[in-house]
This record gives C-alpha cells, structure tokens and sequence, in this order.
C-alpha cells in the first residue's frame, strides 16, 4: 500500500507563535486517521495547513507536509487551486451551508468540476449519477435537481461529502464533519464517509472533539492536547487502553451510554 | 411531597406572520406535562427543534405560553411578568449554554453574581462577601470576583455562572444544555459540581436539565423525558428507558449513539 500523506515533525505557528509542535503521523491508501482533542489543541490547525488555508499569518515553520511524496507546505496559489478538489477533498462542518442556496445542487457541483477538467454537462450529470448511486443515493437525479433547502440537514452534509469525491481524490480531509449535527443525522454522515472509503479507496483524515465518531470510522488515532501530540496509535489501543495520563482523563470524561 | 414544580399541558405555537395572510403557525411544543419532585433531577432529552428549550423559555417567563399552567410551588405563575418574576426567581434560577455570552461583558463576574443579592437588598459588603463564599462553593478562587468574562475559560465562567444562579438559594435550576460548549473534560467538572450542590442541599435544589446527550442525562439525572415534534414519547428511569425503549422515536435515537 502507497502513503498517501505524511507529516513530519511539522510545526505551526500564527504570529511568530507556536501552535502545534512536532507532530508526525502518516496516512496510506485507503487508511482512516482521526484527530481528536479539545478547543484550542491545535487539531484544526493541523489539517488545515495540508488544505494551504492557514491564512495570511499561519505558517509551516518547521518539518514537511507530503501528499504522495510530495511536499505540499510552499506551492504557489495557482497550484493550490488545482490540488485543493483534484488531490484533495476538503469537508468541513457544515457542508449544507456551503452550497448557494438559489441555485440547484447539480449547476453549482457542475460548477467546479468544469473548473477541473473539459467535461459537458451531460457527461458530468451522468458521471455525477453514477457515482452518488455508488455511494448510496438511492435518487441520484432528484438529488442533483433539488435546490439545497429541499434536502434535509442529514442529506446536505451527505451530498457534500459525496461531492467532495467527484474529482477522484485520493485523500480527504474532513474539519468536525458530524459537529453541527444531531446523533441520527450524525451517524448517516459516518457511514457515507466510510461508505466513500469501502467504494473508492479514499484515505481520510477527520478531526473531531466527538470520540465517538472516530471511534466508529478510523483505523488510527492522534490524540492532540495543547498543540502538542499526546498519543498516536491504532484506534482500539488509544480509545480503550490509552497509555498516556491525557488520554485516559480525556476518554474518562466521555459519557458512555450504559446499556442492559 | 408535593411537587415543586408542576406544568400541565403546556403548549407553544410560534406565529410568524399574520394568520389567514400568508402567515404560518409553528407548534413548538404540544400539550406538555410533568411534574418535579422536590430533590429530584430531570432530564430533558430531544434533538434540535424537539421544543426542548422551548420548555425552558416558558417556564422561566422568557417567552409566553400559548396554553396550560406552571405551578411553582404550588402558585399559578402561567401570566406571571414584569416586578412580580422576582419572587419567581427567588425560586427558579437557570444556567444557560454559553456561560460567556450569559454575563454582561462590561461587568466583572463579582458584581455580576451579586447582582441578585444586591436587588434583594442586601449591602454592597455583605454581598461582596457572600459572592466569595459562592465561587468557593463553585470551586472558584476569590480573584475570579474582580475578573471579567472574556478573561477566563468556559469552564471557569460556567462556574460562575452556577454560582450567581444559586445566589438566591433557589428551589429550581434549569439548565439548558449547559454543558454542551463546554470541552468533555470540563463537562465532567462541571456535572461533578452540580452533583455536589445536589448533595449539599438535599430536597431543597431540584434540577431541570435539558440536553441532547443521552449518556449524559443517563449519568447524571434520576427521570428522562424524551421530547419529539413538541411531545413527550417515553419517560421513566433512565436507565430502564434505554435499556429497553419503547417508542421507535427513542429506539432509533438510542441506535445512532456512536
């Protein structure tokens, strides 16, 4: 299996100040990483400098960022906006919002696949149709001719996150995708995204506060805690035998539903 | 005993709009009842826009009811407004979401938590006093009096926010989702202090507690409520409800737990 993505000892900083040191993790193929911590640990940050949306004063200012062997820290704007869609997708709490609301959902997807390659409608409608019934979507097509508010809130964040698979990227990246969500519409979420990773082979990345949700989709875990990286490992060894003295406060503190 | 709060049938239509002229009726909640026994805790459980903290509104007077009556230890307080809620907010007291949002931003926490002491005629000393006594009680450090909102954390300001609600010693708390901002961490510090405060006053605190989290409400609250479309479906011990619930609504809000 191919690496996909790889930090090494990357360190963040806003201002000339640290936020996130020395963190190191990599990413194969078709692997599920979660990144869990609470406000103000740096988890966001940490992903949103592989997106390149750091904003003007955050900069990688040490170790690198590899997206299949390629460094991702100092690309030019113009190759951003290639890689960002084509390379990889970006979802991020509430993917609903981030439609426009008076414009039919297939015009706006088709919208910025045009931007990525020469393709007609037609070819991208059918291509679209194809790949939501893949991942699910029993009614492709009335789907893609809804206008956002007719689908529910469930449904929104499932066809952003379907979207975001158009271009065939190999790697997502998922900021609190299931956060603004109610626990039954929550769950549908997690199982489209392990749906996009069982159909297409999509390695992701998903930084959550919600344990439960990477406890549900990933197969490995970075536990962060004021920037820094408290634990790393296998998800079933951090979530229920953690090793570090963070962790086990932090997984302690999770009300679990006692059932029977 | 008897109860110390008590709502029957009570009922929330929104209008928005006018009536009959392209306006639309929502039924936030319909034909609510309950009744809370004095040293009791509980919890009120639904997803967003169940009428949950609809609930809260109406019986904290913060909207009006559409129909049927609060009673708050034993007195009608349905139509209840203006200079007569003191009385009602010597006994009822809530906690809100965001602690920080919850204090006027231009006052220091002290003067805030004193505020209520302060109305009630008590000296600006003898206030000042009681304020220490109360972030202690909070676990707290008296400096956190001079300091103002946005200088502290959430977890710190929720407690603040729980001492000024039990200035006035009330009989009720009603908090609404009020640890839902808050890191798990701090969520658990904060559960353990209004478990305290339950033990500290026995029979004389009883505790509303709206929430979303189930496994929460589990662990901390003696009776559930589970609110869906504006009406309760299944209530008991908690425990038992998610054990074995009866109500698809709650069956299908118990399987989605992750």
């Amino acid at each position: 299996m191919g690496e996909i993505l790889r930090y090494d000892h990357v360190d963040i900083s806003y201002n000339g100040k640290t936020v996130v040191r020395d963190i190191s993790f990599s990413l194969e193929e078709g692997q599920i990483l979660g990144i869990v911590g609470e406000s103000g640990s740096g988890k966001s940050t940490l992903i949103r400098a592989a997106m390149g949306l750091l904003g003007p004063t955050g900069l990688v200012t040490r170790g690198d960022i590899l997206y299949k062997g390629k460094t991702v820290v100092d690309i030019s704007a113009n190759e951003r906006r290639r890689i960002n869609g084509e390379e990889i997708a970006m979802v991020f709490q509430n993917a609903g919002s981030s439609f426009c609301p008076i414009r039919k959902v297939g015009d706006q997807l088709y919208e910025s696949v045009k931007e990525h390659k020469r393709i007609t409608r037609e070819a991208f409608y059918s291509e679209a149709e194809e790949l939501l019934g893949r991942l699910g979507f029993e009614d492709s097509r009335r789907i893609l001719d809804s206008y956002p508010f007719e689908l529910s809130g469930g449904m929104q964040q499932r066809v952003g996150i379907a979207a975001a698979m158009l271009l065939r990227p190999d790697l997502m990246l998922a900021d609190e995708p299931t956060s603004a969500l109610d626990v039954s519409v929550q769950k549908q979420a997690v199982e489209e995204m392990l749906l996009v990773r069982r159909q297409l082979g999509t390695a992701i990345v998903i930084v959550t506060h919600n344990i439960g949700v990477v406890g549900a989709m990933a197969d490995q875990v970075l536990v962060m805690a004021h920037g820094e990286c408290a634990e790393y490992g296998k998800t079933d060894q951090v979530l229920h035998h953690p090793r570090e003295a963070y962790t086990k406060v932090l997984m302690d503190s999770v009300p679990r539903l006692r059932t029977g | 005993m008897e109860p110390v709060l008590k709502v029957e049938n009570l009922t929330k239509v929104y209008q928005r709009g006018t009536p009959g002229k392209g306006g639309t009726a929502v039924n936030a909640v319909r034909g609510l009842s309950f009744a809370l026994m004095p040293g009791e805790c509980l919890g009120i459980i639904g997803e967003s826009g169940s009428g949950k903290s609809t609930v809260a509104k109406m019986i904290t007077r913060l909207t009006d009811v559409t129909e049927g009556t609060i009673l708050l230890d034993g007195e009608d307080i349905t139509r209840r407004r203006g200079s007569r809620m003191r009385d009602v907010y010597q006994k009822l007291q809530m906690v809100f979401q965001m602690p920080v949002e919850s204090f006027d931003p231009r006052q220091t926490l002290g003067s805030g938590i004193g505020e209520s002491l302060r109305n009630r005629g008590m000296g600006r000393k003898a206030a000042g006093e009681e304020v220490k006594k109360l972030l202690l009680m909070c676990g707290l450090t008296e400096e956190f009096a001079g300091k103002y909102p946005h200088e502290v954390s959430g977890g710190q300001c929720q407690r603040a926010a729980i001492a000024r609600a039990i200035a006035v010693r009330p009989k009720v708390l009603i908090c609404d989702e009020a640890t839902s901002a808050l890191d798990v961490t701090v969520q658990k510090e904060i559960i353990q202090l209004l478990n305290d405060l339950r033990r500290k006053q026995g029979d004389g605190l009883s505790i509303l507690f709206i929430s979303h989290d189930i496994a929460l409400v589990q662990q901390f609250c003696d009776r559930v409520l589970v609110m869906y479309h504006g009406e309760v479906v299944e209530q008991g011990n908690p425990d038992e409800v998610i054990a074995h619930p009866q109500d698809p609504y709650t069956k299908r809000l118990i399987e989605s737990i992750l």
